[in-house]
C-alpha cells in the first residue's frame, strides 16, 4: 500500500529503520493531494514548503542517529480554527480571510516538539459552525467514501483529509461532535478528550465551554500517540486540567474482560437508520463475545440537550465573535461611521448559520430573556451532567451510534437547519457533560462508514480507547480505505 | 421645595500590578502606543485570559480595609458592548459574585462624622483609548486606537447612596482614595486616570422615602469636579422639579470648561450588556487562610492612625487628620518624631512650612528635599534655643534649596541665637538710650511702643537676640 495510506505507527517504524525518508514520505502525501484535493478539496490552505523544511529535519536527526518521537516526520492536516504563527487561520469565514496569527496554539507548540509535519489547514463549516462542512465560507468538502456525500461537520476537513490519504493524521475540535460526527462519516477514528485535556489556548473559539480539540486518525493507536503529543495541563489556558497525562499506548491492550458497557437507551430512538442501529447492536455483541458486560441505562435528560446546546453554544459564540467587527483585522466593510461599518462588515463576510447562531445567542443572553432560555439551558446542562454521573456509578463507558444515520448527500440538508442539527444528537450531551467519548468505524450501511461511539468517564481516556482498541483488532474496518482514485 | 440630594459613586481605581489582569504585559503608564499589548490584551482569535493572582490579592486588600466581606467564591462574567478600543467587544468583569460586599467607611463634614456604605468592590480590565484625528471627535475623519491601557486591572468600588450632599461626596473621594494609597494598591492618580470617578445624583423631596430619578454624572477627573459637576446637577435638577418638570434617567457629561453637564445618552438609548459567566475562566476561591494572611499585612490606616496621633501624641483631633489624609505625610510625621523631635512641634512645622513649599514647588511629601531626620535636627535647635523660630524658617529655606544639615548651616551664616545676658543687655540698654520718645511713649502706657523697641534689638542682632530674653530684659529696664 501507498504511504500515505499507512498508520502513524507503521509510518514511524519505517522512519525509524531508515526504511523510508521522512522527506520521501510528505512527498508521497504532497503526490496524494495533488491527486484527489480536487474532487475531496479538504484543505483550505497547504503548507507544502513548511512540511518539507520540517520533514528535512527530521531527516537531519534520524541520519545523526537521534531517537525520533512517534509523531516525528509524519504528515499532519490542522484545522483552520487552530492558531499556526506565520500561516493563514481563517476559521473557513470570510471575515478572517487573510488572517495570519502572530502566535502558534498550545498544541501546536506541542506537535512541534514532536517534530511533527503540517501539510496543511483543513476546511470546516464556519468557526466550526454546522455538521456538513458545507457552511465553509469557501467551499464544501467531499466524502471520500462518495464524492456526492457530505464528510460531517464541522471538522469534515480533517476527517477526509485522513479518510482520502492527504494526511497520516489530523486535528479537529469538537463543540457538540464536530471530531465524531465526521470521523464517523468517514470511516476514521475521532477523539473528543475530557473539556480540559487537551489546551484550548490558540484555538478559535466558538463555545468555550464546549469546545475542545482532537485527534482525526486511521485506527485506535495513532489516536492515543497523538494524544500523547497534545494532552496536558497548559497554563494559558485557566480551564485545563493539571494532572499529568498517562502514557495512552499502554491502555491498548486488548483485555477488556468485565469491562462494564451501559447502553443507555435514550440514544436509540426512532428515527435512527436500521442498518446504522444493527452496526452498533452487532458491535456490542462483539464487545460481549470479548469478555465486556452490558447493560441498559436511562439518562432521562438526554431528551433535552440539543435543545440547552442550541442556547449555550450560541449565547457564546454571540460573544465569543463579537470581536470580529474590522476595526484590527480581518475583513472590513465600508461604512460612514464606526456602527454602520460594523455592521456591513459582519453583515458581508459571516455566512448565514454563523449568523443564525450569532442571533440566537444575542437573543438567548438579552435581558428579560437570560433566566427563561440560557439560565434554564445551564440548569438542563446539569441534569445531563447528573445523568452521566449516575450512569457512570454501574458502568465503566456508555456505548452509542455516534450519529444516527451514515453521511448524506451534499445539500440534503443544507435548507434545514434542525435536520442538520439532528445529526449531533449523541454527541451533544457529552460535551455538556464534559466527558471523553471516541467515535471509531463499526461497519458500513449502504457502503458508507458506520460509526460507533464509546463514552468514558472524566480523565477516562484510557478506558475508552482500551474498549475501542480491543473492538478494532476483531475487524479490517481500520484497515479499509475510501476507494477514491482508485477506479471508482 | 425643599429637596434632598442622594448621590451614590462609582469609583474606578486602576491597580499598581507590573503586569496586565489577564496577561503578562506591562502596565507602564506613558509608554509609546501600541507597545505593551500581546495576542491576549488585544483579543485575538484563540487567545485565553489567565488571572494574574496580584489582581486578586488588591482586591481582597481593598475588600478588607473598606471592612467588606471577601466572598469565599465568586467569579468573571463577561459584559458585552461594541466599543472600538475594545479589542473583544466584551470587557470581563464580575456581576452577580463580586469579590467583595457590604462593607463601609467614615467620613467627616464640619465637623460631622458620618459612615458611608459599600455596596460592592468587583474586578476588571480596563479598555484602550481612542484617539481622533482633528480638533474633536464629531468633526474627525478617523481615529487611533492606542491598546496599551487594555487590560490594566481595574477595582470598581461603588457606594451606598448615603451621600446627602455634594461636599460629602468629595469627602467620601479624598477618603477613599486615602485608604487606597495607604494600603498600596493604586497610584491614586486622576491626572493618569487611575482614578475615575461616576456620579449618580438625584433630588426627592425632604422627607420622602422614595428615590427621585437619577442622572448619572460621567468623566469627572478631579475631586473638584466632582463636587462643582454634582452641585451643579443639583440646581438643574431642583429647577426642573420646581418648574413641573421630570427628570429624565439618562447619562451626562461634566463640561469643566463650561462648568455644565450635558446629556450623552438617555435610558432608553443603554446598553444591554447581556452579562453571562466567563467561560473562558474558572471561579475564584479565595481560602480563609489567604483572606487573614493579607488582613495581617494590611497597615494601620487613616482612622486608626489618626487616633494614634491624637492619643499618643497630643496632637488635636483636626491636626492628626490633617497628618493622616496622606500616608506619605503620616510616614514623614512619624519619622520627625521617631528622631526625636516634639510631636507638636513638628506637626506645626509639617501642616505649615513644609506643606507651603510642597504646594508651591509643586512637590509630593515622598520627594521633599528636607528629609525627616534633617528637619527633626533643625526642629531640635529650636528646643535647644541655638535658633528661634524665626530664624528656622530662613536655616530652612536653605535646607530645602540646598539639601545641607541645618547645624552646618546655622554655623555658616552665624545664625546661632544670642542668649547671652550680658550681650543682650548692652543691646537693649544702647536701643533704649537712642529712643527717648519710645520710652516716653510706653510710660505713658502706650503698649505699642514696646514693639518698635523690639524690633529695632531685633534688627541691630540681625534677628538672632533670643526673643524671650529680650521681652523680659525690656520690660524689667523699663519697669
Amino acid at each position: 500500500m501507498d504511504l500515505h495510506q499507512q498508520t502513524i505507527e507503521a509510518l514511524h517504524a519505517a522512519l525509524s529503520n531508515k526504511q523510508i525518508s521522512a522527506e520521501e514520505l510528505t512527498q508521497d502525501v504532497l503526490k496524494r493531494i495533488d491527486a484527489v484535493e480536487a474532487s475531496v478539496k479538504a484543505y483550505l490552505t497547504l503548507t507544502p514548503e513548511i512540511a518539507l523544511e520540517q520533514a528535512r529535519a527530521v531527516d537531519a536527526k534520524i541520519k545523526r542517529g537521534d531517537a525520533i518521537s512517534p509523531l516525528a516526520g509524519i504528515p499532519g492536516a490542522i484545522k483552520d480554527n487552530i492558531c499556526t504563527k506565520g500561516t493563514r487561520t481563517s476559521c473557513a469565514s470570510k471575515i478572517l480571510d487573510k488572517f495570519v496569527p502572530p502566535y502558534d496554539a498550545t498544541v501546536i507548540e506541542k506537535l512541534a516538539a514532536q517534530d511533527a509535519v503540517m501539510v496543511g489547514k483543513a476546511n470546516m463549516d464556519e468557526f466550526a459552525m454546522g455538521g456538513s462542512t458545507e457552511n465553509s465560507g469557501y467551499h464544501p468538502t467531499h466524502n471520500p467514501w462518495d464524492l456526492a456525500a457530505v464528510p460531517g461537520g464541522s471538522s469534515g476537513g480533517s476527517a477526509a483529509a485522513v479518510a482520502a490519504g492527504e494526511a497520516v493524521w489530523a486535528l479537529g475540535s469538537d463543540t457538540g461532535g464536530s471530531i465524531r460526527q465526521p470521523a464517523a462519516y468517514c470511516g476514521t477514528v475521532g477523539l473528543k478528550p475530557t473539556y480540559g485535556r487537551v489546551s484550548r489556548y490558540g484555538l478559535v473559539a466558538y463555545a468555550s465551554s464546549l469546545d475542545q480539540i482532537g485527534p482525526i486518525t486511521r485506527t485506535v493507536t495513532d489516536s492515543a500517540l497523538v494524544m500523547n503529543a497534545i494532552c496536558g495541563y497548559d497554563a494559558k489556558d485557566s480551564t485545563s486540567i493539571a494532572a499529568d497525562c498517562p502514557d495512552y499506548t499502554k491502555a491498548l491492550t486488548r483485555d477488556i474482560k468485565g469491562l462494564k458497557i451501559g447502553l443507555p437507551k435514550e440514544y436509540f430512538v426512532s428515527g435512527m437508520d436500521a442498518d446504522v442501529e444493527k452496526a452498533i447492536y452487532q458491535a456490542i455483541d462483539q464487545l460481549v463475545a470479548l469478555g465486556a458486560e452490558y447493560k441498559e441505562v436511562s439518562m432521562p435528560h438526554t431528551q433535552y440537550a440539543l435543545s440547552a446546546y442550541y442556547m449555550i453554544a450560541p449565547a457564546e459564540a454571540s460573544s465569543n465573535l463579537a470581536r470580529y467587527d474590522g476595526v484590527s483585522y480581518g475583513y472590513r466593510g465600508e461604512g460612514n461611521d464606526i456602527v454602520s461599518m460594523y455592521k456591513t462588515t459582519r453583515s458581508e463576510a459571516f455566512g448565514d448559520e454563523v449568523k443564525r447562531r450569532i442571533m440566537l445567542g444575542t437573543y438567548a443572553l438579552s435581558s428579560g430573556y437570560y433566566d427563561a432560555y440560557y439560565l434554564r439551558a445551564l440548569k438542563v446542562r446539569s441534569l445531563v451532567k447528573r445523568d452521566f454521573d449516575r450512569a457512570f456509578a454501574d458502568v465503566d463507558v456508555l456505548v452509542t451510534p455516534t450519529a444516527p444515520t451514515t453521511a448524506f448527500k451534499l445539500g440534503e440538508k443544507s435548507s434545514d437547519p434542525l435536520a442538520m442539527y439532528l445529526q449531533d444528537v449523541c454527541t451533544i450531551p457529552v460535551n455538556l457533560a464534559g466527558v471523553p467519548a471516541i467515535s471509531l468505524p463499526c461497519g458500513f450501511a449502504g457502503g458508507m462508514p458506520v460509526g460507533m461511539q464509546i463514552i468514558g468517564k472524566p480523565l477516562g481516556e484510557e478506558t475508552i480507547l482500551r474498549a475501542a482498541y480491543a473492538y478494532e483488532q476483531e475487524h479490517d474496518f481500520a484497515a479499509r480505505r475510501a476507494p477514491l482514485g482508485e477506479g471508482k | 421645595m425643599a429637596y434632598e440630594t442622594v448621590i451614590g459613586l462609582e469609583v474606578h481605581t486602576e491597580l499598581k500590578t507590573h503586569s496586565k489582569i489577564f496577561c503578562g504585559c506591562s502596565t507602564q503608564f506613558g509608554s509609546e502606543q501600541n507597545t505593551n499589548v500581546c495576542p491576549v490584551c488585544l483579543g485575538l482569535p484563540g487567545v485565553l485570559p489567565v488571572v494574574n493572582e496580584k489582581v486578586i490579592e488588591y482586591a481582597v486588600r481593598a475588600g478588607l480595609a473598606l471592612n467588606c466581606e471577601i466572598l469565599p467564591f465568586s467569579k468573571f462574567d463577561r459584559k458585552n458592548y461594541y466599543y472600538p478600543d475594545l479589542p473583544k467587544n466584551f470587557q470581563t468583569s464580575q456581576q452577580d459574585l463580586p469579590i467583595a460586599l457590604k462593607g463601609h467607611l467614615d467620613i467627616e463634614v464640619n465637623g460631622v462624622k458620618k459612615r458611608i456604605g459599600i455596596t460592592r468592590i468587583h474586578m476588571e480590565e480596563d479598555a484602550g483609548k481612542l484617539v481622533h484625528a482633528g480638533n474633536s471627535i464629531t468633526d474627525s475623519d478617523y481615529a487611533l486606537v492606542d491598546y496599551n491601557r487594555t487590560g490594566v486591572p481595574l477595582l470598581e468600588i461603588v457606594s451606598e447612596p448615603d451621600l446627602r450632599s455634594p461636599e460629602e461626596a468629595k469627602a467620601y473621594l479624598e477618603k477613599l482614595k486615602s485608604i487606597l494609597e495607604y494600603i498600596d494598591v493604586s497610584d491614586c492618580k486622576m491626572e493618569e486616570g487611575s482614578l475615575r470617578c461616576d456620579a449618580n445624583i438625584s433630588l426627592r423631596p425632604v422627607g420622602a422615602s422614595e428615590f427621585g430619578t437619577k442622572a448619572e454624572l460621567k468623566n469627572v477627573n478631579s475631586f473638584r469636579s466632582v463636587q462643582r459637576g454634582l452641585e451643579y446637577e443639583e440646581l438643574r435638577q431642583a429647577e426642573l422639579l420646581d418648574d413641573g418638570g421630570k427628570v429624565i434617567q439618562e447619562t451626562r457629561s461634566w463640561d469643566e470648561a463650561r462648568g455644565i453637564t450635558v446629556s450623552m445618552r438617555s435610558k432608553e438609548q443603554a446598553h444591554d450588556y447581556r452579562f453571562f459567566p466567563e467561560p473562558d475562566l474558572v471561579p475564584i476561591m479565595v481560602a480563609k487562610e489567604f483572606v487573614d494572611s493579607v488582613r495581617d499585612s494590611l497597615p494601620e490606616l487613616p482612622d486608626a492612625r489618626q487616633k494614634r496621633l491624637s492619643e499618643q501624641c497630643g496632637l488635636s483631633e483636626y491636626d492628626a487628620g490633617v497628618i493622616t489624609a496622606s500616608r506619605a505625610m503620616a510616614d514623614y510625621f512619624d519619622a520627625v518624631v521617631a528622631e526625636g523631635a516634639d510631636a507638636k512641634t513638628a506637626a506645626n512645622w509639617l501642616m505649615g512650612e513644609v506643606s507651603k513649599h510642597l504646594n508651591n514647588e509643586n512637590v509630593s511629601v515622598a520627594d521633599c528635599p528636607v528629609k525627616p531626620l534633617a528637619l527633626a535636627h533643625m526642629l531640635q535647635l529650636i528646643d535647644k534655643g541655638t535658633i528661634s523660630g524665626k530664624i528656622a524658617k530662613t536655616v530652612f529655606e536653605e535646607m530645602w534649596a540646598s539639601g545641607k544639615d541645618p547645624e552646618m548651616i546655622v554655623k555658616e551664616k552665624g545664625l546661632v541665637q544670642i542668649s547671652d545676658v550680658s550681650e543682650i543687655v548692652a543691646i537693649v540698654d544702647a536701643v533704649i538710650a537712642a529712643n527717648p520718645q519710645s520710652v516716653e511713649d510706653y510710660k505713658a502706657g502706650k503698649q505699642k511702643a514696646i514693639g518698635f523697641l523690639v524690633g529695632q534689638i531685633m534688627k541691630q542682632t540681625k534677628g538672632r537676640a533670643n526673643p524671650e530674653m529680650v521681652n523680659k530684659l525690656l520690660v524689667e529696664r523699663l519697669g
